[in-house]
């Protein structure tokens, strides 16, 4: 059915997808609690740049990230001091890339989680000698998991979407940077429908199958976040 | 002194100030009485260090969580329960694991109340394997109240426990609140606008106005006292201490006796108060009216032999009267016109009746 190049483009989709949410998740969780919980200025600044790639064309995004982290860019200033060379049109260059592309889709849905909280369960569990760390664990992520469940998979999901990005930044080598998205762009540039058909299914059965999941094991406003 | 909490906070922030010097004693309750606005949340807050003031000194039984230099102890190192208005229980645990949470984050050697007890004291054992979102709001705070009992706490504050409750859950969850009172031997701050609260549940009254203290002292001498306005209107009432000295079955009649005399209490069918017990009455200053002879033919049953002490003028065309009956203080509210008919004044001798007790702890 699928070419050894139609599965070496979804295994790559897939280990780019998971690594970026695993990031994300990393990283979103204490930008998304500062975000909620700062009365800081900065926090219009900080939570517009976070939103950025939601309205930008990614090949705006996409044409900064290139250039950012190219030879004479800050980031590409960085890698080569570090002896790493440069990113773009590689793995990790597209990693980064995607990291950058697909951050709101990750941290606005922690956030939200994070706000609906409110001060209450926090402040309960201090008068009930929780530390704050201890606190974080074991209150608030087990509050906040609908808002984590969105989060992965929107993160996930957006990541194996995108494709503007991916050709700025990544080009198009197979097994470094074509994922399933380029993918079918080749197929159909090379007029090879039949293909493009095959895997442009796999990615609709998909996106809906992940959505379907969300929707179903995560009602919205069926639990209140503290009685 | 060792025990109980001495407490000075100074606070300045979004046009509210907030400057009070407390001394609050070690056992019974304490009632911070207030109108909304008035700082008695905020106090409760500045005592479990929910809330931070610049100028500030605490000293919990001998403990000093924060002083007027550096110590600033967290919520989570002060050795208190906290009950909210809103129960705020974890909504991802069950009952149990709710009571369970504060418990297990206190060293052993320290805990002296065990789950089983808080769980008894608040009649919530058959609750134990079910989701907060499923308790009704009364069974919902008698957790809460469960939960921060059983860290042992040195300290309980409650803040307006009752407030987000209808009078039916009210009814249903003060008898848990004076079975709190009568059987822990911590301080417990009570935060509540409500004067029925403070007569049911406080041994100690601190009154609050736009963040200063009003008065503190013994809540019967604040309650009668007629410089103050828990002292009049409609729900100004004296407490009575009283010993139960016998029974009448045939009248359902209970004998209660305390330093002014003695005092007939009826009683409804099964709810015989032991003898030797000691009640505390609530005795409504609109029930108490003044006669200068005794009457032996009044269908009131409780005449007691008084002293008018002071006198001071009510809403208009009524007066509230202190009376002094054998050293406890009553208050009686009659109408000037009467004041003015007896000629009453310090010092005149005269007989309460008593038309209605109400028996509050």
């Amino acid at each position: 059915m699928l070419s050894d190049a139609d599965l070496g483009a979804i295994a790559l989709t897939v280990k780019l997808a998971g690594l970026v949410t695993l990031i994300l998740l990393l990283v979103g969780t204490p930008l998304a609690w500062w975000l909620a919980r700062t009365r800081s200025w900065l926090k219009g600044p900080v939570g517009a740049v976070v939103a950025l790639p939601i309205v930008l064309p990614p090949s705006v995004l996409g044409f900064y990230l290139l250039v950012g982290m190219g030879p004479n860019g800050p980031i590409g200033q960085f890698t080569q001091s570090l002896g790493l060379g440069v990113l773009p049109f590689t793995f990790w260059g597209l990693l980064v890339a995607s990291v950058f592309y697909s951050l709101p889709f990750v941290v606005q849905p922690i956030q939200n989680a994070f706000e609906a909280l409110g001060d209450r369960p926090m402040e309960a569990a201090a008068t009930l000698r929780a530390s704050p760390l201890d606190t974080f664990f074991s209150v608030v992520l087990p509050l906040a998991k609908p808002g984590y469940l969105t989060a992965t998979v929107m993160g996930f999901a957006h990541t194996v979407g995108e494709f503007g990005v991916v050709l700025m930044v990544g080009g198009n080598i197979p097994n470094q940077t074509r994922v399933v998205s380029v993918q079918i762009y080749d197929h159909v540039e090379a007029i090879e429908y039949a293909d493009a058909h095959r895997l442009a299914a796999v990615m609709l059965a998909f996106s809906f199958t992940v959505l379907l999941a969300l929707y179903v094991l995560n009602p919205t406003g069926r639990r209140k976040v503290a009685a | 002194m060792s025990h109980g909490v001495q407490a000075r906070f100074q606070l300045d922030y979004r046009g509210f100030s907030l400057d009070v010097d407390l001394v609050l004693p070690g056992t019974g309750v304490t009632a911070l009485f207030g109108h909304s606005g008035s700082g008695k949340t905020t106090v409760l807050r500045l005592i479990a260090g929910l809330e931070k003031s610049a100028h500030g000194h605490l000293e919990v039984n001998g403990e000093v969580w924060q002083d007027g230099k550096r110590l600033f102890l967290p919520t989570h190192q002060r050795n208190l329960g906290y009950v909210f208005q809103e129960a705020s229980l974890f909504a991802h645990l069950n009952v149990q694991r709710n009571l369970a949470y504060g418990m297990n984050r206190v060293p052993p050697a320290q805990r002296q109340v065990s789950l089983d007890q808080a769980v008894e004291l608040l009649g919530i054992g058959h609750l134990l394997q079910r989701l907060p979102e499923t308790l009704s709001g009364g069974e919902r705070q008698r957790v809460a109240m469960a939960r921060a009992l059983a860290t042992s706490p040195q300290i309980l504050l409650m803040d307006e426990p009752l407030a987000a409750l209808d009078l039916k859950r009210k009814e249903e969850i003060l008898p848990y609140l004076q079975r709190l009172h009568d059987e822990l031997k911590i301080p417990i701050v009570y935060v509540t606008h409500s004067p029925d609260e403070v007569a049911r549940l406080a041994d100690h009254l601190v009154l609050l106005d736009a963040g200063r203290v009003v008065a503190q002292g013994r809540t019967g001498d604040l309650l009668t006292r007629l410089d103050l306005p828990m002292a009049h209107g409609d729900a100004a009432s004296a407490l009575v201490t009283a010993r139960i000295s016998g029974h009448d079955a045939a009248y359902h009649l209970a004998h209660a006796e305390f330093a002014g005399g003695h005092i007939s209490l009826t009683q409804g069918v099964g709810t015989a108060l032991p003898l030797g017990s000691t009640v505390r009455l609530r005795v409504q200053a609109r029930d108490v009216s003044l006669t200068l002879d005794h009457h032996r033919a009044t269908s009131i049953l409780n005449v007691l032999p008084v002293t008018v002490t002071d006198l001071s003028p009510d809403s208009p065309g009524q007066v509230m009267v202190g009376l002094d009956a054998g050293g406890t203080r009553l208050l009686a509210r009659i109408t000037t016109k009467s004041a003015d008919a007896l000629a009453l004044a310090p010092g005149k001798a005269a007989f309460a009746q008593v038309k209605g007790v109400a028996v509050v702890g």
